[in-house]
């Protein structure tokens, strides 16, 4: 057993961790919050420079995957960043794509590895009636039981919680394939999407965590460091528990995944409610802890805030993926 | 990135599986914390150990099997899904020995250890006092230099197992003040003595449930030998602390027992509970991927391990983890039995022989021994996390 990143993974890590920070992901957040996708797309060459979506994409179509590790490995950093874009929702896609198989992996899986394809994908089945950030997006498929389709155009955005996430009701469109494959590829599809929102909220909470201990160090009250506050200190040590505890949850379902194991279901949605549960509580943790600061929209950390809320809603909510968890 | 075992580890796990299937009591042991139930269990702890499975991970020489950090995962998780009795020698493989393969010198080594996996001597915990619980540095018991030894006088209290056990260790002040105890934590030593040494009272305590699960000690000049004394004289707190800091988290508690723990729990829930009960529902979800949380975790400290790395202060999140896992679980369990639910272990209609009864009462324990959560929560925010010490 090897139950931890290798070299290799760890130094795939650490160089997007450095790209993204010299790539002051905020000022992103924040243009593609108003609509100005330019500097996300920008990125998301970068990202794929790096070969993120690669490493959803196989071989056969320019890709350098199926991984799951070290998609998870990526999209931890990419969380940790708070970067915009239909990222967990592209590599689902690929999924998709991949498990379908026909003509439509080979149109679409190369300009997703590349980067130059950025999709959404809407799974109608799955309860979501949105696809995240359509307009921004180069293609959109929509599942609605045994048929996809590939979408004409996107409703008016519907504002999310978190701005950053332009959700749209996807309209109309052409029947790409039909029959139970469709469906089966869905729930594949729907499967990585939670792991990878999973990877994305770990990510999300370590950061928050991280600028909360900072400012909990620095911030004087009553002559001292209210770090030093047994309340703010255990507030902190819990919210730290809880991520160090998601995070094997993480990369053993990827793991799972990346064996065909028939638990990876299960593994998924373990990871995904308890991932996102850890994000909620340290984005809770962040915002009593800076107090009023935290509660404005101007602080930067607001980006990280915001978008703990919808990860936990998006790709499996708390109750399905308990219930999912104990399905036999 | 795997989770998958050698075929050597596969067959050391079949091997304990083998053996614990056809060894294992039917019907639980009566609690260990009865004097009934204490000599139940050391005669297991006997039977255990014969077939050299009492100390899996300590050093062949010693009864042990020399199995790695991931081989003791494994037999752990083995052993409780056998639904194998709880460990009344616990108290000495746990905290003892890994201070004892630390620090002990080859003839302490060789004269304790293996009367401790044979179950023959078992130990108990002298640590706290009634004006020191987790500020225990400022403990008081006395250690005074003697011809050969030292005569160690105090009182120790909530010394868990010291009702019935043999012999117990434990920290005493033998610097003298305004010398080398400039602060607290210096001059004190770490010893070992016999609970019917000369001087030593023992007065049993009855926890919550009216068990003597721990006892008070009155010490009025006992004698210990030299050979008694573990490491220097004076670095009580550094050995009794170095404990496999790293690793006590882990072994006080071992994933297996939640593990198999939590399986009970569903085949409980699938057999008993409402399906339209989601609230009911959603907590034994809760108590499954924590269980597995906690496993994997040790999985990845297990194998960090062996890659060479060291785990550090991360025991702490281990400690608060589980134990807080150990509480839900069993109050998950107690809802589901309705009615059955608030019967003693020592009723004759307690569900599963009074299985979730006891576990319930010992599951509460749990954040309050081996360090107070609230004392690893500072651990944690202070080691861990790096923010500033300040007024507990």
């Amino acid at each position: 057993m090897r139950f931890h990143l290798d070299d290799e993974q760890r130094a795939f890590a650490l160089s997007l961790d450095g790209m993204l920070t010299a790539a002051g992901t905020p000022a992103v957040v924040r243009a593609w919050t108003a609509g100005d996708t330019a500097p996300g797309r920008a990125l998301w060459s970068r990202l794929a420079e790096a070969g993120v979506f690669a490493l959803a994409v196989p071989k056969q179509h320019d890709g350098l995957g199926p991984l799951p590790v070290e998609l998870t490995v990526a999209f931890t950093e990419m969380g940790r960043h708070a970067v915009p874009g239909p990222l967990v929702e592209t590599v689902a896609v690929a999924a998709f794509l991949d498990r379908l198989g026909d003509e439509a992996a080979a149109a679409w899986l190369p300009g997703i590895a590349s980067g130059r394809t950025a999709a959404s994908l809407c799974l109608l089945s799955d309860d979501s009636p949105y696809a995240l950030d359509a307009h921004a997006a180069d293609a959109v498929f929509v599942v609605e039981g045994d048929t996809v389709r590939l979408a004409a155009a996107a409703g008016p955005v519907q504002p999310s919680a978190d701005p950053a996430r332009r959700p749209a009701r996807p309209l109309g469109g052409t029947v790409l394939a039909h029959g139970p494959e469709v469906a089966a590829a869905a729930a594949h599809a729907a499967g990585v999407a939670a792991l990878m929102t999973a990877a994305q909220a770990l990510g999300l909470g370590r950061t928050l965590l991280a600028r909360t201990v900072e400012y909990a160090r620095q911030r004087t009250q009553f002559g001292v460091a209210i770090g030093s506050f047994q309340t703010v200190k255990h507030r902190l040590a819990d919210t730290l528990i809880a991520l160090e505890f998601s995070q094997p949850l993480v990369q053993a379902a990827a793991v799972a995944l990346a064996a065909r194991d028939p638990e990876s279901d299960r593994a998924i949605a373990a990871a995904k409610v308890t991932a996102c549960e850890a994000a909620c509580a340290a984005a809770r943790a962040a915002l009593q802890i800076h107090g009023a600061l935290g509660y404005t929209e101007e602080f930067d950390l607001s980006l990280w805030i915001r978008k703990a809320r919808p990860l936990r809603s998006a790709w499996g909510t708390p109750a399905a993926c308990r219930a999912r968890v104990l399905t036999p | 990135m795997d989770l998958d075992f050698t075929a050597e580890e596969e067959a050391f796990r079949a091997e304990a599986r083998a053996w614990l299937a056809t060894r294992v009591p039917a019907a639980p042991l009566p609690s260990l914390e009865t004097a009934e139930g204490f000599s139940a269990h050391r005669e297991w702890e006997r039977t255990l150990s014969a077939d050299r499975w009492s100390v899996v991970s300590w050093p062949e020489r010693y009864g042990g099997r020399g199995a790695s950090v991931l081989e003791w995962l494994i037999f752990e998780e083995e052993y409780y899904a056998a639904g194998a009795p709880g460990r009344v020698s616990q108290n000495g493989i746990n905290l003892l020995a890994p201070t004892l393969l630390e620090y002990g010198t080859d003839e302490q080594l060789a004269r304790i250890l293996p009367p401790m996996a044979s179950g023959e001597v078992i130990w108990a915990q002298a640590w706290s006092e009634p004006e020191s619980g987790s500020d225990l540095a400022s403990l008081r018991s006395t250690a005074v230099r003697t011809d050969g030894g030292w005569l160690v006088s105090g009182q120790k209290t909530w010394s868990s197992r010291a009702a019935f056990a043999d012999r117990a260790f434990g920290l005493f002040r033998s610097g003298r003040s305004g010398t080398e105890a400039t602060k607290p934590h210096h001059g004190l030593t770490y010893l070992m003595f016999p609970l019917d040494a000369y001087g030593v009272t023992v007065r049993p305590i009855g926890r919550l449930d009216g068990k003597p699960a721990f006892a008070e000690l009155f010490l009025d000049n006992v004698f210990v030998p030299d050979r008694d004394v573990i490491g220097e004289p004076g670095q009580g707190w550094r050995v009794a602390m170095s404990t496999a800091g790293d690793e006590r988290g882990l072994t006080l508690r071992s994933p297996g027992r939640f593990t198999a723990a939590a399986d009970r729990l569903t085949a409980l829930w699938r057999s008993s509970a409402d399906p339209s009960d989601t609230a009911l529902r959603d907590r034994v979800a809760d108590a499954v991927i924590g269980a597995r949380a906690y496993r994997l975790f040790a999985y990845a400290g297990a194998s960090r391990t062996a890659a060479g790395e060291t785990i550090g202060a991360g025991s702490s999140l281990n400690k608060v983890f589980w134990s807080e896992l150990d509480i839900a679980l069993h109050e998950t369990a107690l809802d589901l039995l309705g009615p059955y639910g608030e019967l003693s272990d020592t009723a004759g209609e307690a569900p599963a022989h009074g299985r979730w009864a006891e576990g319930y009462t010992f599951s509460l324990a749990g954040p309050i021994y081996a360090g107070t959560n609230e004392i690893q929560r500072d651990i944690i925010a202070e080691r861990l996390l790096g923010l500033p010490k300040g007024r507990r």
